[in-house]
């Protein structure tokens, strides 16, 4: 199905898991002259956001197709003509397990496997189940640094950790080296903040928040451009604090319940009759110069 | 040492934490204590019903690992930790239920480790 769509529905649907083009996040002002970015281009382009892929997990009742579900989500990356520019993977790559050999096995395999990427540019963000029992030590071994900042073509992206300490914290010392790379920024910087809790108390009661999230936004308040990236609550999700919208992404493994919606936080079962259902992303194509897109959405039960 | 807890306004409750019930005052003697045990990936009681108004000492241990008590709803959090007994007193002051969960990350359960706390009128 593809549905023109105009700037303000792409805003709403950009963020929900899939491609992401630049030019739809709402960065009008773009740092041209008195940034960092002195060259005044704000290229088009897109990237992909997918999450919470959660390889080694067995519940045959919630995914019986668990050992297939990333590779279907691959081939059908590597179907599209126009490929992102990078693909960023917003934590939980792999399902917890207190095996410490079985979880570097798991690791293993997921690298072997996203290898098969027509994109070889992949950033990796850690999830809780990647890192909180050991600290990330595990997750830095195999996908690098637990945070980390790059510019693409005019946006500056941060990676923010807030699961390797199992409390749910980003830290002082993040807190301190976030604070430096925003120093050197212009306010109207377009930036987008990657993660894998949402910043914001979406729902404490089940663990949907990061408990000194509000410091990290209280950093990037100042800056006009600033999206936010996430996974963690395994569906699509739109919130915004002041000027900041924070975008949630869909799992590749199972759906959970919307925010207290439903008595506890447990897995939506399988259903047969829609296999995949609340799994997937969107292909979003950008007409730039009309502030127009056309999106192609890609349940994964129809994709690939 | 006592140490002040936040007020919680949502319930307007009122509490306070001590790093061990044995540093309690005299004057809490008389007050209900509610101990309370985590392990993973469960808290024993999950269910605790208590009267709206009524003064209650929730006392948590860990029985294994590091894990987490918190009641959003109520402002309330400690740490659960193994050999250390920490406790919470409150009074709640509207009736309902609120879930209390581990907000440490324990393991492959830890997304299920939770209970409730009923307060009725």
């Amino acid at each position: 199905m593809r549905d023109k769509i105009d700037r303000r529905d792409f805003m709403k649907l950009a963020g929900m898991g899939g491609l992401v083009f630049a030019s739809g996040l709402g960065f009008d002002a773009v740092a041209s002259e008195n940034g960092k970015y002195p060259h005044a281009v704000y290229q088009d382009f897109f990237f992909a956001q997918l999450s919470d892929t959660h390889w080694g997990f067995n519940g045959p009742l919630i995914n019986p197709n668990a050992d297939k579900t990333l590779l279907k989500a691959i081939e059908s990356i590597n179907s599209l003509k126009q490929q992102p520019d990078f693909i960023v993977f917003t934590g939980d790559l792999t399902h917890t397990t207190d095996d410490a050999q079985e979880r570097r096995r798991r690791m293993q395999e997921f690298r072997e496997i996203v290898a098969k990427l027509r994109v070889k540019n992949i950033k990796f963000l850690p999830g809780e189940h990647d890192a909180s029992l050991d600290k990330g030590e595990a997750y830095q071994a195999f996908f690098g640094d637990l945070y980390y900042s790059f510019d693409h073509k005019g946006i500056h992206f941060i990676a923010l950790d807030n699961v390797s300490d199992p409390a749910a914290l980003l830290g002082p010392a993040q807190l301190d080296w976030l604070k430096a790379d925003l120093e050197q920024l212009h306010r109207d910087a377009p930036i987008v903040v990657l993660t894998h809790r949402p910043l914001f108390d979406l729902y404490p009661q089940w663990d949907w928040h990061t408990r000194d999230g509000q410091s990290a936004i209280n950093l990037l308040l100042p800056f006009s451009n600033v999206a936010v990236f996430y996974g963690h609550i395994h569906q699509e999700h739109l919130h915004t604090t002041e000027h900041i919208i924070h975008y949630a992404a869909n799992s590749l493994i199972f759906p959970l319940p919307a925010p207290g919606l439903a008595a506890k936080r447990a897995p939506i079962p399988w259903n047969a009759n829609q296999p995949y259902a609340g799994l997937g992303y969107r292909n979003i194509e950008s007409y730039a110069k009309k502030k127009t897109y056309s999106i192609d959405e890609k349940a994964l039960n129809e994709a690939g | 040492m006592i140490k002040k807890l936040m007020l919680a306004g949502l319930l307007g409750l009122t509490g306070q934490m001590t790093d061990a019930y044995a540093e309690s005052n005299s004057a809490e003697a008389d007050i209900p204590v509610i101990a309370i045990k985590a392990s993973r990936f469960v808290y024993s009681p999950s269910q605790i019903a208590i009267k709206k108004g009524q003064t209650v000492i929730l006392e948590i241990e860990s029985s294994d690992r590091q894990h987490g008590f918190a009641i959003p709803d109520l402002g309330v959090r400690v740490d659960a930790t193994p050999g250390e007994k920490k406790t919470i007193k409150i009074t709640p002051t509207q009736s309902g239920k609120f879930v209390f969960y581990c907000d440490i990350f324990c393991g492959s359960g830890h997304e299920q480790m939770a209970g409730e706390l009923v307060v009725e009128n």
